[in-house]
């Protein structure tokens, strides 16, 4: 069971990361989707995994899973959501200020910098 | 408890107003300056309230814990020398609101410049209050930003940026200086509690870090009160409006550094080597602002050096180490603070009407503006020193200070005393002259005439009370002089005998010779002018400054493109191979032992399915993420599968935000795919090259992350574990009043986290919005075979609108369970915004908009509230912050924090149908 579930994050770590190293903005926004979910099931993971029931305190209920973790993987996979969208926004802006043909997000930073130098000329 | 609140009412009262200022200057100008005079009034009432308790003798404690381990604590004291100093900061702040209404133009913003006055005062009130040496350190920092803004306030000048820049550059850096000062005080002390370092005196002189201490907490006073050398912001920051002048540049910001050696007087004072220090700056200090003072063709400038010139002249006292000499330096500090605010305030007038402030240019201007002239005349008398007015009082004291020093300085100090005194009657005197009398101005574009009657006012009320302590002092001074004496010495003040009439002594022979002399001097003037035009300025200290911080710039510029290509792919998997190297030497470090004693368990079916599929899925997108569409799908399947493994994994919860969550994603995605080529093209030319040269070391580190990863899950299942979260689960029910402990968590037991994460989504939405606002991008339409762009098929519409009630009642149903079973405001959240948006993209953004009336930044800001009301109402009942109840009303369970998980809904559904709509709206633009 263990390897298969190493198996599952080492997949979907090394495409994550394979993605988020291409030089365009939409495979960047892909891998970073996937990382996410390697991160956020392998934080499930750390609660431990076995034949226990949903964290519900009910009446005559045997063991339950580890509730901690569910409890920070759930904030944390809805401000995944949050982060992508935030990534998407960023690329199309990028797309505008270079033109629409091209969508290439190794080059960031770069452009004019926007200070008072040109007064400094003492 | 009263005594508490009024304290801490003193420092946020201007805080909170200038928020409020903000919104007042929307109504009018009137109401801007109604409400900033309101904070300065209140702060004055605050004080007349717990004046008495002061002026018995007692010192006014106030703590609240901050952060005790690291010492810091939110912790107050009103003493004389803090009654002093919010008296000049709240009474001179309300005389500048009042004059700034009439002297800032219509077009200047006014609401914009309260604001920054009263987070200024704010700042200074704190610094004067402070108890804790920390917390003097976080605005005394806040003081230097904020007066980096009123000197930067007209940005749109160049000049006012550089100076606002070297400002807070030098004030900055001593303010670093001062914060390392500052801490090893407190470690020699034991505290950072000022009464227990007041009374650590003879500690602090004996450690052997004394003199590192010293001279550091020492360059922050001096940079902050423009010593000499790092005095040559002062005359820069006259770019500043001239009511932040007045305000910042006569009785506070450069109060600051002076305030500080009072207040640390006690624990610093009383060594050789502060007198030497101390003295030294002061005099040389004294002598150079003089001497310049007389140079300056701008009389704002005149008035810089001046008060330059005065500053050093109380640095000098309190470095004097005779018992009435720090009572000399308080007695300044009030006279100078007066009489300067008040030149100010007049240089402010004169260059209103005269629309200059060149001296070259200026002339006889008590003809047509005789009442000014009188103000003018009598304020610079004080700072010349002449008798009947307060500033000869203070001065006086001086000169008898300045005698009977030991060996040298002796005969040095009282020298140097009557040649300061000698050059200030030069510089007002050219002030007054230049300005006020001789012919009529023959190069003015206008005549100028009398101010508005209450722009006068101000002047009037300080002129009033520079001749009324000149003339009055033991009434009109004494007991506040008395009370702020005692602070600085720590001690009982020697007995104070203020009066104009000493008899006929030393001291009043030096003053004679330094009226006498400083009228020679000034009619003596072109010799002066004429000596300084041929050595010229020579490399000022200010291009001095620039060229510095321009070397500076250039330099990390240059180390930056040497390490930093600007590439994110670069710093990604520098990121990268940091991380795995970290990983890989903790695995060496700890016995590189895989398997812990658990072992990797048996094979079952389920996880290999997982894996299996999970294989395809991941495989698909990596090769097939040109095309776009297919590789979305792709990566979707990846996400069912996560979901379902969260079913597995007894989480279901996360399996339904999972799946929400995959629907808003996949949304987001293809509205991202409208602005991109259908299909990525590879790369051509030299990016083709550049791109086959990556592929191998790229692969080989994120086979190297993937494997770090999968290593890092055996190892973790491998090996025992106990949970944390017995206690919660115990708790669930009694404690959150829920049976869902994963949902009691979120909305009670980490609540405020819960509130942080919301918030952080709300920003997001807002970035996103902020950033596609206000650009076209051209998307691609669909286009049916006549060539029109076609609508969204019929299909899809007929769907979605029965769709959208049954989605809603779903939501509120999952809402509703969420507190007992699987659901809640995170999922609800999705679901409502999975169904609005899916009417966006079924019937167009336009007819959405139509119908969604509610501005979702509006509904954003009412989400959060609802979380911060529910987290603050338990505060009102004595119980810490987000502290929930729960109850039966009616027959019907409720408990608090489901309102907690009704704001986190909203923040959610607001946040994701805010993004989505700036992303569709993008669209929509370009589509006309």
């Amino acid at each position: 069971m263990a390897i298969a579930l190493a198996l599952i994050v080492a997949m979907l770590v090394t495409g994550g990361v394979w993605l988020l190293l291409r030089p365009r903005s939409w495979s960047v926004v892909l891998g970073l989707t996937m990382l996410g979910y390697a991160v956020n099931f392998f934080i499930l993971l750390a609660g431990r995994i076995g034949s226990r029931q949903p964290p519900l305190a009910l009446e005559g209920a045997g063991a339950l899973a580890d509730p901690l973790p569910q409890a920070l993987v759930l904030t944390a996979i809805v401000i995944g959501l949050g982060m992508t969208a935030f990534l998407v926004a960023l690329a199309l802006r990028g797309v505008a200020a270079r033109g629409a043909d091209t969508d290439d997000a190794d080059r960031i930073g770069e452009g004019p910098v926007d200070d008072d130098d040109a007064d400094m000329a003492a | 408890m009263m005594a508490f609140i009024l304290l801490f009412g003193l420092v946020v009262l201007p805080f909170v107003a200038s928020q409020l200022v903000g919104l007042a200057s929307g109504v009018s100008r009137r109401a801007a300056a109604l409400s900033a005079g309101a904070a300065m009034l209140g702060g004055l009432l605050i004080l007349a309230g717990l004046a008495p308790t002061v002026f018995a003798g007692e010192v006014l404690v106030v703590t609240l814990p901050w952060l005790p381990e690291w010492g810091l604590d939110l912790s107050l004291r009103l003493d004389g020398l803090g009654l002093l100093f919010v008296l000049l900061i709240d009474g001179i702040g309300l005389l500048i609101v009042l004059y700034a209404y009439y002297y800032m133009e219509d077009d200047d913003q006014l609401g914009r410049f309260y604001l920054y006055l009263l987070a200024f005062a704010g700042g200074m009130l704190g610094l004067v209050l402070a108890e804790n040496l920390l917390l003097m350190l976080l605005f005394w920092e806040i003081t230097s930003l904020t007066s980096f803004l009123l000197v930067a306030y007209k940005f749109k000048d160049k000049e006012a940026r550089i100076a606002a820049r070297m400002a807070l550059g030098v004030t900055g850096a001593g303010g670093l200086a001062l914060m390392a000062g500052l801490i090893l005080l407190g470690q020699m002390a034991g505290s950072y509690a000022l009464s227990d370092v007041l009374l650590a005196g003879d500690t602090i002189r004996a450690d052997p870090r004394y003199p590192l201490m010293l001279v550091l907490v020492l360059l922050g006073a001096f940079t902050k009160s423009a010593q000499f050398p790092f005095h040559s912001w002062l005359p820069g920051a006259m770019a500043a409006p001239t009511p932040a002048s007045a305000y910042l540049h006569s009785a506070t910001m450069v109060k600051a550094g002076v305030f500080l050696l009072a207040r640390l007087y006690p624990a610093l004072s009383g060594t050789d080597l502060w007198f030497y220090i101390v003295t030294g700056v002061g005099a040389v200090t004294f002598l150079f602002g003089a001497f310049f003072a007389l140079l300056r063709h701008d009389f704002k400038g005149l008035l810089a050096y001046s008060t330059i010139s005065h500053l050093g002249l109380i640095v000098l006292l309190l470095g004097l180490s005779t018992p009435m000499a720090p009572v000399a330096a308080v007695f300044h500090i009030i006279n100078h603070a007066v009489f300067k605010a008040s030149l100010f305030m007049v240089a402010g007038i004169v260059d209103h009407e005269a629309g200059t402030r060149d001296m070259r240019r200026l002339s006889g201007l008590r003809r047509t503006m005789p009442r000014t002239t009188t103000l003018a005349v009598l304020a610079a008398g004080a700072m010349a020193g002449v008798p009947f007015l307060n500033g000869f009082l203070s001065k006086e004291m001086f000169f008898a200070e300045s005698i009977g020093l030991p060996g040298a300085l002796a005969w040095a100090m009282p020298a140097i005393a009557t040649i300061g005194g000698v050059l200030a009657v030069g510089y007002s005197a050219r002030f007054i002259a230049d300005v006020f009398l001789g012919p009529p101005p023959t190069t003015l574009d206008r005549i100028p005439h009398e101010p508005p009657r209450f722009m006068r006012v101000p002047v009037e009320i300080l002129v009033g009370i520079v001749v009324v302590v000149g003339l009055l002092p033991q009434l009109a001074v004494k007991p506040l002089l008395a009370i702020a004496s005692t602070a600085v010495l720590g001690a009982p003040v020697p007995p104070l005998d203020l009066a104009i009439w000493h008899g006929f002594n030393l001291p009043l022979i030096m003053s004679i010779v330094a009226l006498g002399g400083g009228l020679y001097y000034f009619s003596r003037r072109e010799i002066v002018f004429s000596i300084a035009d041929r050595f010229g300025d020579g490399i000022s200290s200010r291009v001095a400054f620039e060229r510095f911080y321009n070397g500076l710039a250039i330099g990390s510029r240059a180390v930056l493109a040497a390490i930093d290509g600007f590439s994110l792919r670069q710093n990604l998997a520098l990121f990268l191979l940091f991380t795995l190297v970290l990983g890989l030497s903790a695995w060496w470090g700890a016995g590189n032992a895989l398997l812990g004693p658990l072992g990797v368990g048996d094979m079952d079916v389920a996880t290999m399915f997982a894996a299996a599929t999970m294989l395809a899925a991941v495989a698909g997108v990596v090769v097939l993420h040109r095309q776009r569409l297919v590789a979305l799908v792709a990566l979707s399947l990846a996400g069912v599968v996560v979901a379902l493994l969260f079913v597995w994994a007894a989480a279901p919860d996360l399996a339904l935000t999972q799946l929400s969550v995959e629907v808003a994603s996949i949304i987001l995605l293809l509205l991202m795919m409208r602005f991109l080529p259908i299909d990525a093209t590879p790369e051509t030319g030299a990016a083709a090259t550049r791109e086959a040269a990556r592929r191998l070391p790229d692969a080989a580190i994120a086979l190297a992350a993937g494997a770090g990863a999968g290593a890092l899950v055996l190892a973790m299942l491998s090996r025992p574990f106990d949970t944390i979260s017995a206690w919660h689960i115990a708790n669930s029910v009694d404690g959150g009043g829920g049976t869902n402990i994963v949902n009691v968590i979120l909305v009670d037991f980490r609540g405020f986290d819960t509130m942080g994460e919301v918030a952080v989504l709300g920003m997001a939405a807002l970035g996103i919005q902020a950033m596609l606002g206000g650009i076209a991008l051209p998307g691609r339409v669909a286009r049916g075979a006549d060539g029109r762009s076609l609508a969204p098929p019929v299909m899809l519409k007929m769907l979605v609108q029965p769709l959208l009630p049954l989605l809603l009642a779903a939501a509120v149903f999952i809402f509703l369970r969420g507190h007992n079973m699987p659901g809640g405001g995170f999922v609800a959240g999705l679901i409502v915004a999975v169904a609005l948006v899916m009417q966006f993209v079924a019937r167009g953004i336009a007819f959405a908009e139509a119908r969604l009336r509610q501005d979702m930044t509006r509904v954003l800001g009412v989400g959060l509230a609802i979380c911060l009301i529910t987290g603050l109402v338990p505060l009102a009942f004595g119980r810490n912050f987000l502290t929930s109840t729960h109850g039966y009303l009616a027959g019907l369970h409720l408990a608090s924090a489901a309102l907690f998980d009704l704001g986190i809904m909203i923040v959610v559904v607001a946040s994701l149908v805010l993004a989505l709509v700036s992303l569709g709206r993008l669209s929509q633009a370009s589509e006309r």
